[in-house]
């Protein structure tokens, strides 16, 4: 038999896979990453803007050093109005409202919003931790969770107090009881439940959008960050900066088993056939596909299975690409700025309502990048992300095309003659990104980020602090704690959670 | 789907009940799994002898029996319960016993290899949920067969020859193995397994051939005392035995509401099914770990000084200290002594200085009784005739 | 004259607030606004010999540890459990539910054996809920940004009953908790009426669908409770749920304890920061040591308290405090039992409680159109004929029938309801009825409807609401009614609340007003020699 000749297999070159192989890497370790797209990025591929990028992964993997150069590091954005009444937020998470708003909401906004950001600032070191355990002598980190908690107390009685009510209530109230701009509100209640499967009614949208809220672009907190050449840019930027590290990076190869010996987990095996032998596999694809098809029931408990198969991964966002010959017109609106359709938080809400039946909304919410505004040698392109799309329709052709059509009429009211400019028009829904990127359920973040799915139940119970159910194998995706976004975060904690275990 | 009136009769019959009505005296019935089943058919006392000096017939439709058939039964069974069911051989059967994640009890039960790809499992509780979520990733049907089946259980000394006069050839047949025969209009399947630790068989067919097969037994048995028997006599032949019932001697993990109720295989003294070599089962990293740690709890026999039997009694060290407590007990007629199986907290499993606090109900008022105990070796009882083969003649 | 207590509202926990107090020898007065008592649980006769449930309609989580200690029984309180129920599916048939265990087992086999099964382990982990949370009904909730003593020593108390559990358990408590009740039973079921009738609990009462986060907190709401020891079991209260409150009167002017109907209160007066009695709407005053309002909080504080004596902080938070209402109720009187042509004649179920809403999706549905500010095309019906288990609500062959219906929103598209709205609304439900009980229309005699309009200008219920609001994680337990204000007191000196707007929330349950008593009595240091800790859950 040879010898392993690599110390750990990572699964998947996405940002999470990237930045544990970097961490490893840099640590002494001999790392193979494969990956079976052509390309690494995973599902960075999918998102077009920066929001939670892990400023120790940037620092780390010195990522400027590696091409990364951002267009912008503080997209302002214009909530879009028929009427051309349009409202801009410019600064982190709208520092400055201007257009169409009232006083009342200046001053509201205002407090509402550093109440969010000093919120999601409290909660954010958990995002770089191991989750806890509930356990005793369970290795937590009491030090770091003290603080945390005492940092929460020292927000004072009656903010601590706030803090405990608003964890787990719904964006619509929070909104609702502070603001009176329906366009306010929408962009704000669009932007809390992005990426989700709820409705800015359902209680337990506040938690997901402070963890949002805490992310960071080149270490300010709150601001939404455009890399130049898009997101795949800052995808490879990632992969080269792991393979200067001395990773061995493999594209086109596809893991379909992991390998388990003696109920040990030694290494995987390729579409091809092909075995790599490690004593350790990182899997930094999605958690329900690693334990239950790369892993397999018969090598898992029963009811960790079943907790599997019952994991909540439905995706409600999908990717609208549009050619154009022109640059539109949204009214007047900047268009180098991240343009959202979503009048109220009511149309946010509604446009949830028919994917909880599995079919495609009327007036889909969405927000829009065009990248060739900022860069005039780029080709017109027009991307959106659209909620909320159905992840299981029974049609699957018939939703696409509807979701399209309701797409496009819905720019049509805000960009009125757009359709004539497009010159090739693609969307892909929950599902397409399902086949696509391997996510299940085409959830972005890998399984729902949902309250019940966070911290210490991020993916399951049992296997939440990074290590998998089987000795030698760790879980570091999206799937894991603190969720998804190109933030590499979880690759990174997974990377320290297996050093301190050594 | 039309509308069952079962709500006018919440209790099942069996496929034997015509002839079980017909026997039961004292109309002394209770419920076994949601059906209508003999306590006591006439004399508890006659039906616990004729187990230990004769023949008896216990009616087994109320065991859950499910069918586990496809290409990876074996794989599916080596993953769901403790046992290498690999290793049991076609026409075998092994007793053996199932555990959540956590490592906590399910169940145990026989089960019954009928063919390379085809498995019988008999227990007490229903389990359709977890074999089902077992199955996922697995070549696998599972399928309740309970009511497909009519069983029952031919007990005692003279089994053997009742089945030998009943025009069953019987002789080669050792324990823990079966066969199976054509009978009336159908098949009859004969295994040589049972729940008294007595020579004995239990008989499997369909329910049409039911009251053939019990009218044939005791159209052979009536000259060799077989008389048919309610689950007191089993409960304390099955005692003598040392045999452990779910639902009395521990809680199934997946109703059971008090996680301190909760017990592993170790705990139950069921550690020697586990089979730690043949590869990953559910529950086997929790059960490595208490196995390491050592388990809170111990299951052991005891010998109770007098004759009141000690159900239910908590158990003490030194007259003070609660360490446990008796889930079964009886007078054994056949041992002549007071017996027990009991769940004790591990570190008194040795069991010096044990007492039992038992409460004798008389004319209304309890008898308060500390009475000493002493762990023995289990079973209370097992005779040689219970593995001879061929059987004795009796 | 100065009353020691004067309660506002005769309402189930104003009555057992009185009660304990009266008990220990204060003097209390009860000021009723209507000419009769109970508030929302009330028994009046609307339509001659016909008594009805006119709001709340069925009990279980009223505690028997106040009917123990306040003698409910010798003043006439019965309750009777009742025996099951079905749900009516779309094609015909029906899903029952017994008392059982075995008879329900093959009812639901019948549907899908695998579901058949796991209802006993879902059983288990809801009683498992169950009993962590019912010891913390009868206890003050911390402020957790409190150091006092008793603060934490209660936060220390929670601490150890949640650490009491397995680590696996509780990470399973904290998932129930917080998902939504169609999550949920995804995790143990398969058949969609299974589903269905077992998400009932979970959206009585509630602005939420069965589709929203927290409404398995919902279900546990109403699976707390007891009926003699049986727990989730719920019961009739004989003679309408009116026997209760009547039984409370009865019980209070045993103790001494008065309640005046016919006027209610127009303002709390407040002197000094202190609150000193009350002047009712007739100009009658009263003048009392406190105030104990049993109204909702915004009821209390924006109407009846002037806005001035209040901080600003407590009062942008009680005008915040949500009480959308999300049901209606029909109560009708008939002539006979209607026949459901799918149940066999004579089958147990029809003195159970009856659904004819047989997906999680339909009643998603029906919340879509509360959201959209409609009452639900298609609604979601409880439906109960308690007169075929107590005859003593109607003459003799008659029968009463309580139709509890979701959802009916506040307002309808941001206007007032009018009659022509809340005759769309009975229509919709009654229709829904005849659909599978052809004829069940001729059998009207009379019907009451009531939308959250009448619920609020005749119960009071801001909004409609009948938890006197929602039951969402921001406004339960420390967050009950306002955060640091868990403890039943508020800004003003001597103004207390003891309605369901405090812990532990709504439901025919007395906790708050026990709990209320509790505290007032502990202030006083008066020994509360007749208030009975929770029963230990063994």
């Amino acid at each position: 038999m040879p010898m392993p000749s690599y110390d750990v297999i990572v699964i998947g070159a996405g940002p999470n896979g990237l930045a544990a192989a970097h961490r490893l890497a840099s640590r002494g370790a001999k790392v193979l990453v494969l990956e079976g797209a052509n390309t690494p990025g995973g599902g960075a591929g999918l998102a077009h803007l920066s929001y939670n990028l892990d400023a120790r992964v940037e620092a780390a993997m010195n990522l400027r050093d590696h091409g990364l150069r951002w267009m912008s590091t503080n997209l302002a954005t214009t909530a879009l109005s028929a009427d051309g009444m349009h409202l801009r937020l410019e600064g982190a998470l709208g520092d400055r409202l201007t257009g169409n708003c009232s006083d009342a909401d200046h001053i509201a906004w205002a407090q509402l919003r550093r109440r969010l950001l000093r919120f999601a600032a409290v909660l954010s070191p958990l995002n770089q931790m191991t989750p806890p355990r509930i356990a005793r002598k369970a290795g937590n980190h009491l030090l770091q969770l003290a603080k945390v908690g005492l940092r929460a107390r020292m927000l004072g009685a009656s903010e601590f107090r706030e803090l405990g009510r608003i964890l787990l209530t719904n964006v619509h109230d929070l909104l609702d009881d502070e603001l009176t701009s329906p366009l306010l509100k929408g962009v704000l209640a669009f932007d809390a439940t992005l990426g989700g499967w709820l409705g800015p009614r359902s209680p337990n949208t506040v938690l997901p959008w402070l963890v949002r809220l805490s992310g960071q672009t080149a270490g300010v907190q709150g601001v939404l960050g455009l890399p130049k050449g898009g997101m795949p840019a800052l995808a490879a930027a990632l992969a080269r900066s792991v393979e200067a590290a001395g990773v061995t990076l493999r594209c086109n190869a596809r893991v379909i088993r992991i390998m388990i010996e003696a109920e040990r987990a030694v290494g995987v095996t390729l579409t091809s056939g092909e075995e790599v032998r490690a004593p350790r596999i990182l899997s930094a694809i999605a958690p329900a596909v690693t334990l239950l098809d790369l892993v397999g029931p018969r090598h898992l408990d029963t009811g960790l299975t079943t907790r599997a198969r019952q994991l909540k991964a439905r995706g409600g966002t999908a990717k609208l690409d549009l050619t154009l010959r022109a640059l539109p017109d949204f009214r007047g609106a900047n268009l180098k700025d991240r343009l959202v359709i979503a009048g109220s938080e009511h149309a946010v809400e509604t446009a949830f309502n028919p994917v909880k039946y599995g079919r495609t909304p009327d007036r889909p919410v969405m927000e829009i990048v065009l990248p060739s505004a900022h860069d005039p040698e780029a080709p017109h392109h027009l991307s959106a992300i659209v909620q909320f799309a159905p992840h299981a329709p029974a049609d699957r052709d018939a939703a696409r095309q509807a979701m399209l059509a309701a797409c496009m009429a819905q720019l049509e009211t805000q960009a009125p003659g757009i359709g004539a400019l497009v010159q090739r028009a693609e969307i892909l829904m929950p599902f397409d990104i399902e086949d696509r990127y391997g996510l299940p359920g085409g959830q972005w973040h890998a399984g729902e980020l949902s309250v019940e799915q966070m911290l210490f139940l991020r993916p399951l119970p049992g296997v939440a602090q990074y290590r998998g159910p089987i000795p030698g194998l760790w879980l570091a995706s999206a799937g894991c704690h603190p969720g998804g976004g190109v933030s590499g975060t979880p690759g990174w904690n997974a990377a320290l959670a297996m050093e301190a275990a050594e | 789907m039309t509308a069952l009136r079962h709500y006018e009769t919440p209790l099942q019959t069996t496929a034997f009940h015509p002839r079980t009505e017909a026997a039961n005296k004292l109309w002394s019935w209770g419920n076994w799994a949601g059906y209508a089943t003999v306590l006591t058919y006439e004399d508890l006392a006659m039906e616990h002898s004729a187990i230990r000096n004769t023949a008896t017939v216990y009616d087994l439709c109320p065991m859950v029996k499910y069918r586990i058939e496809g290409p990876e039964a074996a794989v599916y069974l080596n993953r769901l319960t403790l046992r290498d069911a690999a290793k049991l051989s076609v026409s075998g059967v092994h007793y053996t016993a199932w555990v959540t994640d956590q490592g906590h009890l399910l169940d145990d039960g026989t089960l019954f290899r009928l063919a390379p790809d085809q498995y019988r499992l008999c227990c007490q509780e229903r389990h359709l949920p977890w074999l089902l979520d077992s199955a996922h990733g697995f070549d696998v049907t599972v399928t309740d067969e309970t009511e497909e089946i009519a069983a029952l259980s031919l007990q005692g000394p003279t089994s053997a020859e009742i089945l030998r006069l009943a025009g069953f050839d019987v002789d080669q047949l050792k324990p823990f193995r079966m066969m199976d025969l054509p009978f009336g209009t159908g098949r009859l399947m004969i295994s040589r397994t049972g729940f008294t630790g007595d020579l004995g068989y239990e008989l499997w067919t369909t329910p049409d051939q039911a009251l053939a097969l019990w009218d044939a037994l005791f159209q052979a048995g009536a000259l060799h005392g077989l008389r048919p028997i309610g689950s007191a006599a089993v409960n304390i032949a099955r005692l003598e035995a040392g045999f452990i019932i779910t639902g009395y001697d521990f809680t199934p993990a997946d109703i059971c509401l008090r996680e301190d109720r909760l017990r592993s295989p170790l705990e139950m003294g069921l550690g020697w099914l586990i089979d730690w070599d043949k590869g990953h089962f559910t529950g086997k990293a929790a059960l490595a770990r208490q196995r390491d740690h050592g388990p809170k709890w111990a299951f052991v026999g005891l010998e109770i000084e007098g004759n009141i039997p000690a159900d239910g009694a908590i158990l003490y060290h030194a007259q003070k200290r609660e360490v446990g407590v008796i889930t079964g007990a009886c007078w054994s007629p056949v041992l002549k002594k007071n017996i027990a199986l009991a769940q004790i907290l591990a570190e008194h499993a040795a069991g010096s200085n044990i007492w039992a606090e038992i409460y004798a109900l008389r004319e209304l008022h309890y008898e308060k009784l500390m009475m000493r105990a002493r762990v023995v070796e289990r079973p209370f009882f097992a005779p040689a005739r219970r593995r001879a083969t061929p059987p004795g003649r009796f | 004259m100065t009353h020691d207590a004067l309660v506002i509202g005769a309402g189930h926990n104003g009555l057992v607030t009185a009660c304990y107090l009266a008990r220990a020898g204060l003097k209390v007065l009860v000021i009723e606004k209507n000419d009769w008592i109970g508030g929302a649980a009330v028994s009046r006769e609307l339509y001659p010999g016909f008594t009805y449930s006119n709001c709340s309609y069925v009990s279980s989580l009223f505690r028997p540890e106040i009917m123990r200690d306040l003698e409910l029984p010798r003043h006439g309180l019965q309750i009777l459990p009742y025996e099951g129920g079905a749900l009516f599916t779309e094609n015909g048939g029906y899903l029952g539910m017994f008392r059982d265990h075995d008879a329900n087992r093959r009812e639901f086999a019948r549907h899908s054996k695998r579901d058949a099964e796991a209802y006993d382990r879902y059983s288990r982990d809801i009683l498992r809920n169950c009993r962590l949370i019912r010891p913390m009904l009868m206890r003050r909730p911390p402020d957790l940004a409190s150091f006092r003593p008793r603060d934490l020593m209660e936060l220390a108390w929670l601490g150890k009953q949640i650490t009491g559990q397995s680590e696996a358990q509780i990470y399973d408590m904290l998932r129930f908790w917080t998902m939504s009740i169609s999550d949920f039973l995804d995790g143990y079921f398969e058949n969609p009426a299974m589903k269905a009738y077992q998400a009932v609990g979970s959206i009585i009462g509630t602005a939420l669908g069965p589709m929203s986060p927290g409404t398995a907190y919902v279900l546990l709401h109403h699976a707390m409770g007891d009926v003699d020891g049986n727990v989730g079991s719920w019961g009739y209260s004989r003679g309408g749920m009116g026997g209760i409150t009547k039984a409370l009167t009865a019980s209070l002017q045993a103790s001494g304890g008065e309640v005046r109907t016919g006027s209610g209160v127009a303002q709390v007066l407040v002197q000094n920061g202190r609150a000193v009695g009350v002047v009712l709407d007739n100009g009658d005053e009263f003048r009392a040591r406190r105030v104990i309002s049993n109204m909702d909080v915004r009821r209390t504080f924006l109407k009846h308290v002037e806005a001035k004596e209040l901080p600003d902080e407590f009062l942008k938070r009680v005008q915040r405090f949500k009480t959308r209402g999300s049901s209606g109720k029909l109560n009708i009187a008939l002539d006979g039992v209607p026949r459901f042509t799918a149940l066999p004649e004579g089958a147990p179920n029809l003195r159970g409680d009856l659904h004819f809403t047989d997906t999680i999706e339909k009643m998603e549905m029906a919340y879509d159109d509360w959201k959209a500010g409609h009452y639900s095309r298609q609604p979601f019906q409880d439906v109960m004929i308690p007169t075929l288990i107590d005859p003593t609500m109607t003459p003799p062959g008659k029968h009463f029938m309580s139709c509890f219906v979701q959802y009916a929103p506040p307002k309808i598209e941001g206007r007032d309801w009018t009659d022509a709205d809340r005759d769309g609304f009975r229509d919709a439900c009654l229709n829904q009825i005849e659909a599978y009980a052809p004829g069940f229309k001729s059998l009207i005699l009379h019907a009451e409807v009531r939308t959250p309009r009448e619920l609020e200008a005749e119960v009071g219920l801001t909004e409609g609401n009948i938890f006197q609001g929602e039951l969402t994680f921001d406004q339960m337990f420390f967050n009950r009614p306002v955060p640091g204000y868990a403890n039943y007191r508020s800004p003003i000196k001597n103004l207390w609340i003891c309605g369901s707007s405090t812990h532990p929330g709504g439901g025919v349950m007395g906790a708050p007003g026990r709990n209320a008593a509790a505290e007032i009595l502990r202030d006083l240091k008066v020994p509360a020699k007749d208030l009975s800790d929770a029963y230990a859950i063994v």
